[in-house]
């Protein structure tokens, strides 16, 4: 490189005026069955977005053919085997966007896995396999790998979900094919409730609707996969709702531990609902003490107001007991209504997040133990560990369309619904309503796994 | 740099870029980090962060004093500094590592490869091979030593295949190994950090950094580095397209052309396997162009010792390797 060159190119903007609000980078994950050919289709994404160097280029080549699947497949036992065992991230990024692509294994024993990176993800691209599908058929049957993985996704609350339909270019009819099969998941997806926000025909062996546009072929005109992810939103955070804030880590005063009156503690952590600003009045779960925000430090120490999803540091306006584990919410309101006694001539507040120790919930199942009644596990809520113990299997889900069946246990990978009693309430809300309030991991408590991934129903 | 680079790549990928050279994208990552930071502080008993003096263990180091304040300012990071030192590293590092740690008031801790081998814990099979590999049994002497149950490090995932796979928290038995096939499931930020004596979670904050953005941060923050990380003169030997540094532990062999050279370090660790790339970049800023412009991966470049098989990290990792 000349220097020429390097000043040139240096004067485009590095420095810290960079600030512009732009769409952040988007974490997606891929989902199909085996053989669906993901891994062809994120090294399809890679190579034509110009995104791998060359000395990996180099390590892919088999028989003077670059085999795009051996990219992402890293561990020995997957080139072993051919097959992904757990979930790989991968880095890179456009014109337009940067992205995180979580490689989720398609194999059903690795359920978990997809579970693990639906959870942080913004989008699904849910890979759909032409030719396994009888697709001269006008209402042909999805695989139970599309179905699960959507419903998945679905359930997990994934913002967007994609459809990519692959080795379209290896039918007889492609664009019967794709008129079939466009038509089955636009029906599929109706019927369980999912939006989609597109789908598209796609080669990922060839490129083609990968990246690089292939012109109208099987008379689709729309944007390509690329274009398509460029365009996503990102997953919105819960901001519309009374402050929720789990504390993670308390700050010692500065001056000496003995000395409180001094002492500034600040409360570290994540705001997981609302929005938090001097002045907001607070509630300390579980001691029910009552206080004011003071003043409120972003994460990385400068004084701001701090929404929903990024980390916040607290100081209220007088000593509390506040540690790790318990949560910082929005003061009660005071009811419109009387309370309904002889007496009420004082209105009653009601708690911006009420406590709850029984919990109805979905549960996908991840140990290789059986979920049963009667089993205690730890329970991580926010940053709060409490026992809990499953009360009842309520249902089974069919995987395949979420219908529920009658069932006493949930094996490995497993998906249903469970009544779950806790040690102590927590302020536990409606996964739908708040992410952070409404998930929690259940842990083994002799073998230390995390067993379950919970939601509140 | 590497000198394949031509300058209409250069151009063509820039413009490309140019748009990703906005680093609003480096608050999120920054927050993440910080977050995890916090998250070890709250959740161990004795964690301790693995400081090199790189380029990655500095960006740690940023992150961590946002994250507690400085000694100053009546804060300071919770946990101590370890580094495992090889004897094999470069002198412009461990200085900076020391220089580092005392600015910032941190406890700075060190153990030797050497002293493993004097106890006889590390055999090498010659004098000359590289020591690198054997960190591992030091780290976990150390880890035996303090009862270490957290220590943080700077792998990014972009940098490797078995990297790509490991989990942020990621659990370690007795050993110190890593089971691939039995990570825990990582879901939402809720971190599973229960372990049973003896085990203990090598934790990864900045796992979803890539080179470029370690760049970037570097350059927005103004991060200090070690010298060596900007373009300077070296002798070199070209060995199939790998500079090697003429060091006293790397001499050229026979048949060697020693050149100086105009080069830089894209990594560095161990003398014996890191090799610098040709490179006039002497600010942070023309190293992020010349990042954007690169063709081959930050390993593929300058490490030695992950070239011997495919699977090489993924082994050294269910070693005990970090």
């Amino acid at each position: 490189m000349t220097t020429t060159n390097l000043i040139a190119a240096s004067a485009i903007n590095t420095g810290t005026s960079g600030q512009n609000d732009h769409i952040s980078a988007l974490k997606f994950i891929t989902c199909g069955s085996v053989d669906d050919g993901k891994s062809t289709l994120i090294g399809r994404l890679l190579v034509d977005s110009k995104a791998v160097l060359q000395d990996h280029l180099a390590g892919v080549q088999r028989q003077g053919e670059t085999d795009l699947a051996l990219l992402t497949d890293g561990l020995s036992a997957e080139r072993e085997q051919g097959i992904t065992i757990d979930v790989a991230y991968r880095y890179f990024a456009t014109e337009e966007r940067k992205f995180i692509i979580g490689d989720a294994p398609g194999h059903e024993q690795y359920t978990r896995n997809m579970v693990t990176a639906a959870s942080s993800a913004d989008a699904a691209v849910v890979l759909v396999d032409a030719t396994k599908l009888d697709w001269k058929n006008p209402q042909l049957a999805l695989l139970p790998q599309t179905r699960r993985h959507s419903l998945l996704a679905h359930l997990l609350r994934v913002h967007s979900v994609v459809f990519a339909v692959n080795k379209l270019d290896a039918v007889e009819d492609p664009v019967l094919a794709w008129k079939h099969i466009q038509g089955a998941l636009q029906s599929f997806a109706q019927a369980a409730g999912i939006t989609v926000r597109a789908t598209v025909p796609v080669s990922a062996l060839k490129g083609w609707n990968v990246v690089d546009a292939h012109a109208g072929w099987c008379g689709y005109e729309g944007p390509t996969l690329l274009q398509v992810l460029e365009a996503l939103p990102n997953t919105p955070a819960d901001t519309a709702l009374p402050l929720a804030f789990p504390v993670q880590w308390v700050e010692k005063s500065s001056s000496s531990s003995s000395d409180t009156s001094q002492g500034r503690r600040v409360f570290w952590g994540r705001v997981a609902a609302g929005n938090v600003a001097p002045g907001t009045p607070v509630q300390i779960f579980p001691s029910g003490q009552l206080a004011t925000v003071a003043q409120v430090l972003d994460h990385a120490r400068r004084p701001k107001d701090v929404p929903a999803g990024t980390s916040a540091g607290i100081i209220l306006d007088r000593e509390v007991d506040v540690s790790r584990g318990d949560w910082i919410l929005a003061a009660p309101t005071a009811a419109a209504a009387p309370a309904d006694d002889d007496f009420g001539d004082t209105p009653t507040a009601a708690p911006a997040w009420p406590a709850n120790r029984e919990l109805r919930t979905t549960i996908a199942w991840m140990d290789d133990e059986p979920l049963v009644a009667g089993r205690v596990y730890w329970a991580l809520h926010g940053h709060r560990w409490v026992k809990a113990k499953v009360k009842a299997v309520v249902h089974k889900l069919n995987i395949n369309t979420l219908a529920e069946e009658a069932a006493t246990q949930l094996d490995p990978n497993a998906i249903g619904h469970v009544d779950l009693l806790l040690q102590e309430a927590v302020p536990a809300a409606a996964f739908g309503t708040a992410r952070v309030l409404g998930s929690l991991i259940l842990v083994d408590t002799a073998s230390h796994k995390t067993a379950g991934a919970v939601l509140v129903n | 740099m590497n000198s394949r680079t031509d300058s209409a790549l250069l151009e063509k990928k820039t413009n490309d870029m140019s748009h990703h050279l906005n680093n609003s994208h480096l608050d999120a990552l920054e927050e993440e980090t910080i977050f995890i930071l916090r998250e070890v502080a709250a959740a161990f008993e004795r964690p301790t962060l693995l400081f090199s003096g790189g380029k990655d263990s500095l960006v740690m180091l940023k992150c961590a004093e946002k994250a507690f304040g400085t000694k100053a300012s009546g804060g300071g990071i919770p946990y101590p500094l370890l580094m495992i030192d090889t004897g094999h590293n470069f002198p412009e590092v461990t200085d900076f590592r020391d220089f580092r740690a005392k600015e910032l008031g941190a406890e700075l801790i060190v153990r030797n490869v050497e002293d493993s081998m004097a106890r006889g814990t590390v055999r090498l099979a010659h004098p000359g091979e590289s020591r690198n590999v054997h960190q591992s049994v030091t780290l976990l002497e150390a880890i035996e030593e303090f009862r270490f149950d957290a220590l943080i490090g700077g792998a990014r995932r972009d940098e490797e295949k078995a990297r790509a796979k490991e989990r942020i928290f990621s659990h370690r038995d007795s050993f110190g190994q890593w089971q691939p096939k039995a990570q825990r499931p990582e879901l939402w930020t809720l971190f599973n950090t229960r372990l049973q004596p003896g085990e203990h979670f090598r934790v990864f904050p900045i796992s979803n950094w890539t080179e470029l953005d370690v760049w970037q941060y570097i350059d927005r923050e103004q991060i200090a580095l070690p010298s060596i990380y900007y373009t300077h003169k070296r002798q070199v030997v070209d060995r199939k397209g790998l500079l090697m540094p003429v060091t006293e532990l790397t001499p050229p062999r026979d048949g060697d052309t020693v050149e100086t050279r105009d080069v830089r370090f894209r990594t560095v660790g161990d003398i014996t396997c890191t090799a610098p790339v040709e490179s006039t970049a002497a600010t942070a800023a023309e190293i992020v162009i010349e990042t954007l412009a690169a063709d081959v991966s930050e390993r593929g470049a300058t490490r030695m010792d992950d070239k011997t098989s495919d699977a090489s990290m993924e082994k050294r990792k269910k070693d005990g390797y970090f």
